[in-house]
């Protein structure tokens, strides 16, 4: 383990629940519990906790709030209604990422940024140096925790948790990517509570004070038996999110990539007046892009990783993989790369380099993994 | 679970198993362990020849891909087929289900050079601290 890694308000927790730890951009985190097949499966189909207090949490306020992060992000903050959140990009100006994030607007000039935890003071320091309208800009990091609760039972889990009725977390009621405060009805800690996730399943991502974490963290576990809570590790989340096809950055992300390649044309406002990188990512939008991120099926018996190499069927080196494993759901082994557009289609057979042995994929289409409702 | 006493041991966590010439490989409880969830194995070819202490099979759990070291030189004359649909079998089973190969040894002296159940448990308590 490196040394002086950073440590959660729940690593004690984690210790007594067994973890099995591993330093994760610059802290030491649980990485399983039991097994990590075992959460992974157990999040999609009952409800797991998540310990992601090592993200960072800016908020930025103001008069100039939404100036200001217009000019941050790519995606439209004009939209955000209070109580309303959605992903997004701190581009550069080449159109590459230097995060990417989640915005939740709080309230009327209020809005709270959630960062990567390798990305923590990059972000920050990106923010407070790209600030011409001056909104005022807290990095709160450290006095916030965050627990994600994920799974198909985790609305009724956290409404038992709440001492409120199941029906008012039904997605009618507290919809996709809302947020929304609860002040006191857990014990009187406030909490932020955001139906969001980073699994592909049902879900919230909770921000609460540092200090109150190991007790809400222990409620959960202590009244979740009837929805089979268990509390899962960085493991399980990376196989969770690679099944979803969500990006992680310092892989399908980076500051020297541009964010259409990697399909976050989604996220990115053109019609907005300006914002950082607008100007590289409109010419590559109309150039249109030379590499795409896709997803493959390993069709050879083998498991292919981050870093190898992938080649085409005349044997010239088109690209490399970005993430890669054999993940419990889809039960076979997966890819993404990024590769030349004309190797983009469905259907496509690359060749990817393990251990000196060329194992053939196929591109399927993504994400391998969609919940069922 | 235990370390099987008929089994002789390497410090790479390796076991091997002696019934008549040719002897039955493995990983230890301690290696499964350590590895987490198994998913795949890259078991060796039959008729392939292995060196005591070099690498001759490769066991993935989800993160990385570990390197299993031969216990003993000779010719693989048996793989582990199961493992094909069930790597899991080496987590649940590592001393009986989840073997890997059969190696027909070229030198059984070569086992004096590994340890007892007796001296591998003590090993382990060792580097467990």
């Amino acid at each position: 383990m490196e040394e002086n890694l950073k440590r959660t308000p729940l690593y004690d927790a984690h210790k007594r629940l067994g973890a099995k730890f591993v330093g994760f951009g610059g802290w030491e985190m649980p990485v399983s519990y039991t097994s990590m097949i075992e959460e992974h499966v157990n999040t999609r189909e009952n409800v797991s906790l998540f310990d992601v207090s090592h993200m960072g949490e800016v908020f930025v306020s103001g008069k100039n709030a939404l100036k200001a992060l217009q000019h941050l992000t790519t995606n439209d903050v004009s939209k955000l209604a209070i109580g309303r959140a959605q992903y997004s990009v701190l581009a550069n100006e080449k159109g590459g990422a230097v995060d990417d994030i989640i915005v939740y607007r709080l309230g009327e000039n209020d809005y709270l940024v959630c960062v990567n935890a390798s990305n923590r003071e990059k972000d920050f320091q990106w923010m407070i140096q790209h600030n011409p309208y001056e909104a005022v800009i807290e990095d709160r990091s450290d006095a916030y925790a965050q627990i994600a609760i994920q799974g198909p039972k985790g609305a009724a889990l956290f409404a038992k948790l709440l001492g409120m009725n199941p029906t008012e977390f039904s997605r009618e009621k507290f919809p996709g990517f809302s947020v929304r405060k609860f002040p006191d009805e857990y014990k009187s800690i406030p909490l932020i509570a955001a139906r969001t996730g980073y699994t592909g399943e049902d879900g919230f991502e909770v921000f609460l004070p540092a200090e109150s974490a190991e007790k809400m963290w222990q409620g959960l576990l202590d009244i979740g038996a009837e929805f089979n809570v268990k509390p899962s590790g960085l493991a399980a989340r990376d196989t969770l999110r690679l099944e979803a096809c969500l990006c992680l950055y310092g892989h399908e992300l980076s500051d020297d990539r541009d964010i259409l390649s990697a399909g976050l044309g989604w996220v990115t406002k053109f019609d907005k007046e300006e914002f950082i990188g607008k100007a590289a990512l409109e010419a590559i939008n109309k150039s249109g892009v030379q590499e795409k991120l896709c997803g493959f099926e390993v069709v050879d018996p083998g498991i292919v990783r981050e870093g190898a190499e992938v080649f085409d069927a005349s044997g010239a080196l088109v690209g490399k993989v970005t993430s890669g494993t054999k993940p419990p759901t889809v039960g076979k082994a997966i890819a993404m790369a990024y590769v030349p557009v004309k190797y983009s289609q469905p259907g496509s057979e690359l060749f990817a380099e393990v251990r000196g042995k060329k194992l053939r994929m196929r591109g399927v289409p993504i994400p391998f993994y969609k919940r069922s409702k | 679970m235990q370390n099987p006493t008929e089994y002789r041991y390497t410090k790479d966590h390796e076991w091997v198993q002696a019934s008549g010439k040719t002897l039955r490989v493995g990983i230890t409880e301690y290696a499964q362990h350590e590895l987490g969830d198994v998913v795949f194995i890259d078991l060796p070819a039959v008729g392939a020849t292995v060196s005591q202490g070099k690498a001759f099979s490769v066991v993935e759990s989800v993160k990385a891909a570990s390197d299993i070291y031969a216990p003993i030189s000779g010719k693989v004359t048996l793989r582990n087929e199961k493992l094909t649909d069930n790597p899991e079998l080496v987590n649940s089973s590592p001393f009986q289900d989840g073997w890997i190969a059969e190696i027909e040894a070229s030198d059984t002296n070569e086992l004096s050079k590994l340890m007892s159940a007796e001296d591998y448990t003590k090993y382990v308590a060792g580097i467990s601290k």
